[in-house]
């Protein structure tokens, strides 16, 4: 087998190109970020209220949770949520979840940013439209 | 609200592992009881309800397009609409003004009445009950909402293929060539309405927004009673009574998507 | 095989680098659209279609052509297309692959596109459409690399081979049917809603797609060792000599049609075509020079003594792939979109970037093509040789 020698440097080329990502970071990862809450989700957090669902479950499923919420009013024309405690919300990005988080840089971007995801929710949906 | 609870659920289990409550949620979705812990959707209470919506236009109280300015500025305001677009082969146009002979080109009598060959006339999306874009379109981003007639378009999901355009016998569709963001009239924003971005189609949507929250649409609202809004399928509303008094008539009727937009001339 | 597509000249190589010097030009223009939007193009609110779908539509008839030899060999056992039919099977797999590109871009958010697997939704023909065109990629594919590897190996392509071909044949009828299907079922678009829209289609189908068959042939016994044969090339031309003119037919029955009925909103899109509306009068020349090119075409290619001369032959090939170009690709979007269905009239003319971007795709497809048929002719020159 002639060939051998390109085979094996070919897979090597091969190899290295395709861990570039893992070899390229090493040694490179950013803390963690800290979220800074705004005063009203502060006050919602201090009085035991909370956000529409548990902290935890916020945390790993936000997103879906959105998904969710946008099914259920552009499609469904059902725009109420009535949480586990009876608690009735608007499921609006901009109108309830921006109202409360008016900090978009300091709540939403930080970690977006630290796990690289770029969601172009805003590119439509206005923060925080009532202003602090 | 029962139906809408279970909808709820039924989306739910897409990330119900994910939730951490998939078992909670199988098994009230089994029991079918009434479990106050668990979270559901339902309508708001004063939302306004319809099996299809519809609208009639009294086009005998305006008389010059600066009539129909008060309707069109409402509309534009209400929903973002980026009016500095100057380039009109890009403009968004959700209610606009037309001549009779390009609202109703198959309506149009050689010899019209003065006043209506020169008046102009409110156009909208038509809201049919057979929508030929909803047939066109690929993905459901544009549907035909069950509850209450709205042809309505899912942003999140239009990929911008723009053949529910081609398929609109009324022109009432526009698509974003560009961001939208930077020509919407930075005093004239309603900031609790998202905007769009470029590449997705867009059009008049009823002010199902509004209609959620006990309003009637912005341009009826703005009209001062020449636009009615109400319910076809119900024999006791205004809309109802209106067209029972009046002849009116219907765009390119003869197509057959049954438009829900009528005109008293 | 694949090997066989990296052994070449200088020439070959030149044409390969040439061909991605010009993708890469077209996709650096490609990212400017997909950061600017649709709006660096001619479209507009009124024509919301244009180039990109109009060549889109031109080469779904291109890869439906290839069927003109698939058929004749395998359902009348006319052995002498034996040579030339994996011409026409890659000549289909290269078109198949600029559709979709040109599909891809003309989407206002490309990345969204799976969307439409998604949410699959039958009562589209744009559904319809993605599969038929993915299928016939695919049965192309296979079936073009399966017989020519047994043709290379001296042995008969696999048993279930034969029904794809089967398959494949009304499959290529489908694609242009359901093509069709996106213009003429719309309400109020008079241009395009008639009955005989996909006929049309596929009519300058059949002249267009073997024309350039033609001309790859011709190409082909120029600069390689293998040559498609006189005959073969002889009998291209008679398909296309009937279905140029079938075509033109077909054109006179819309006109006949539209003006003798007298109904307006189907005569004024012609009208606009061939005499301007309103004082808008952009397509009139493109339009008269695509009849031209076509009546041009049937004199050439039905007159024997000029459709058997071959350098004749080429020209008349020529003018019929621009004439049926004109006719099926400006003149068709351009056509149904103006006046709009307020009665306006907005013209559409395509703006460079979105040219270029049409050029790129068409490198695209000429490179899958330089590939696939340099594999092919190969294999040809080896058995052979």
């Amino acid at each position: 087998m002639s060939d051998k020698k390109i085979i094996i440097a070919g897979l090597a080329i091969f190899f290295v190109l395709i861990t570039f990502p893992f070899w390229i970071n090493m040694g490179k990862a950013a803390n963690a970020p800290e979220l800074i809450l705004a005063p009203t989700a502060q006050a919602a957090m201090d009085s035991g209220e909370g956000c529409v669902l548990p902290l935890d479950e916020m945390r790993a499923n936000h997103m879906q949770i959105l998904d969710l919420w946008r099914h259920s009013v552009v499609r469904n024309a059902e725009r109420i949520y009535v949480g586990a405690d009876g608690k009735e919300y608007n499921m609006s990005l901009s109108n309830t979840c921006l109202d409360c988080h008016s900090n978009k840089a300091d709540f939403c971007d930080r970690c977006h940013n630290y796990a690289s995801v770029t969601p172009y929710c805003w590119d439509c949906h206005i923060d925080n439209p009532k202003g602090e | 609200m029962e139906s809408s609870r279970r909808r709820f659920l039924k989306l739910a289990g897409i990330s119900a592992v994910g939730l951490g409550t998939a078992p909670a949620l199988n098994a009230f979705a089994a029991s079918g009881g009434h479990d106050a812990a668990q979270p559901y959707v339902k309508k708001g209470a004063r939302a306004l309800r319809a099996k299809q919506w519809a609208m009639v236009i009294d086009t005998r109280r305006f008389h010059s397009a600066k009539d129909l300015e008060p309707m069109i500025e409402a509309c534009n305001k209400s929903h973002n609409i980026p009016t500095k677009i100057t380039n009109t082969d890009h403009e968004i146009k959700w209610i606009w003004e037309a001549e009779f002979h390009h609202a109703f080109p198959t309506k149009a009598s050689k010899f019209l009445s003065e006043e209506i060959e020169h008046k102009s006339f409110l156009v909208l999306c038509n809201h049919c009950e057979n929508p030929s874009c909803v047939r066109a379109c690929p993905t459901k981003a544009t549907f035909k909402r069950e509850s209450d007639g709205i042809v309505l378009m899912d942003f999140h999901r239009c990929i911008g293929c723009r053949f529910c355009m081609a398929a609109c016998p009324f022109g009432a569709r526009s698509f974003n060539f560009r961001d939208p963001r930077d020509f919407i009239p930075e005093d004239d924003k309603n900031l609790e309405f998202p905007t769009r971005m470029k590449g997705v189609v867009e059009k008049c949507n009823f002010c199902a927004e509004r209609l959620a929250v006990g309003k009637e649409p912005a341009c009826v609202e703005a009209s001062d009673g020449a636009i009615i809004f109400g319910d076809l399928y119900d024999p006791h509303s205004h809309v109802r009574e209106v067209l029972k008094e009046n002849y009116t008539i219907r765009r390119k009727q003869q197509l057959g998507t049954e438009p829900s937009v009528y005109y008293i001339v | 095989m694949l090997e066989l597509a990296f052994k070449g000249g200088k020439t070959y190589w030149g044409w390969i680098v040439a061909l991605l010097a010009i993708i890469g030009a077209a996709f650096g223009v490609y990212l400017w659209q997909l950061k600017f939007g649709l709006g660096i193009t001619g479209l507009s609110r009124d024509v919301s279609w244009g180039f990109y779908i109009a060549n889109f539509t031109y080469l779904v008839g291109v890869a439906a052509g290839g069927v003109m030899v698939v058929l004749p060999y395998y359902l009348h056992d006319y052995k002498a297309y034996g040579k030339v039919t994996i011409l026409g099977e890659f000549l289909a797999i290269a078109s198949i692959v600029m559709c979709l590109s040109f599909v891809i871009v003309d989407l206002g958010q490309p990345t969204r596109i799976f969307n439409t697997l998604l949410y699959p939704s039958p009562n589209s023909i744009l559904f319809f459409d993605i599969v038929v065109l993915q299928g016939y990629l695919f049965l192309n594919i296979i079936i073009g690399w399966n017989v020519l590897e047994a043709e290379r190996n001296n042995d008969h392509y696999q048993f279930w081979v034969k029904p794809l071909i089967y398959l494949s044949i009304p499959w290529a009828i489908s694609i242009h049917t359901v093509t069709a299907f996106l213009y003429c079922g719309l309400p109020g678009r008079g241009f395009w809603m008639t009955a005989i829209l996909a006929p049309r289609f596929l009519s300058s189908a059949f002249a267009a797609g073997p024309s350039l068959l033609i001309l790859l042939c011709l190409f082909i016994r120029h600069f390689t060792k293998f040559d498609p044969g006189r005959e073969q090339i002889q009998s291209l031309a008679k398909t296309v000599a009937y279905a140029i003119c079938i075509n033109v037919f077909f054109f006179l029955c819309e006109v006949f049609v539209a003006f003798y009925s007298n109904i307006p909103e189907h005569m004024d899109h012609i009208k606009y075509l061939f005499v301007g509306l309103h004082g808008h009068s952009l397509m009139v020349p493109w339009m008269w020079t695509s009849m031209i090119l076509m009546v041009v075409g049937i004199i050439l290619v039905v007159n024997p003594v000029t459709r058997k001369n071959e350098n004749i032959l080429v020209i008349a090939c020529i003018v019929i792939i621009f004439g049926t170009w004109i006719d099926k690709a400006l003149g068709m979007i351009a056509g149904g979109f103006v006046p709009n269905p307020l009665h306006q009239v907005n013209e559409y003319w395509p703006t460079g970037p979105e040219a270029m971007i049409s050029l790129g795709v068409y490198a695209v497809g000429a490179l899958v093509l330089t590939v696939l048929y340099k594999i092919a002719v190969s294999v040809k020159e080896e058995i052979r040789g």
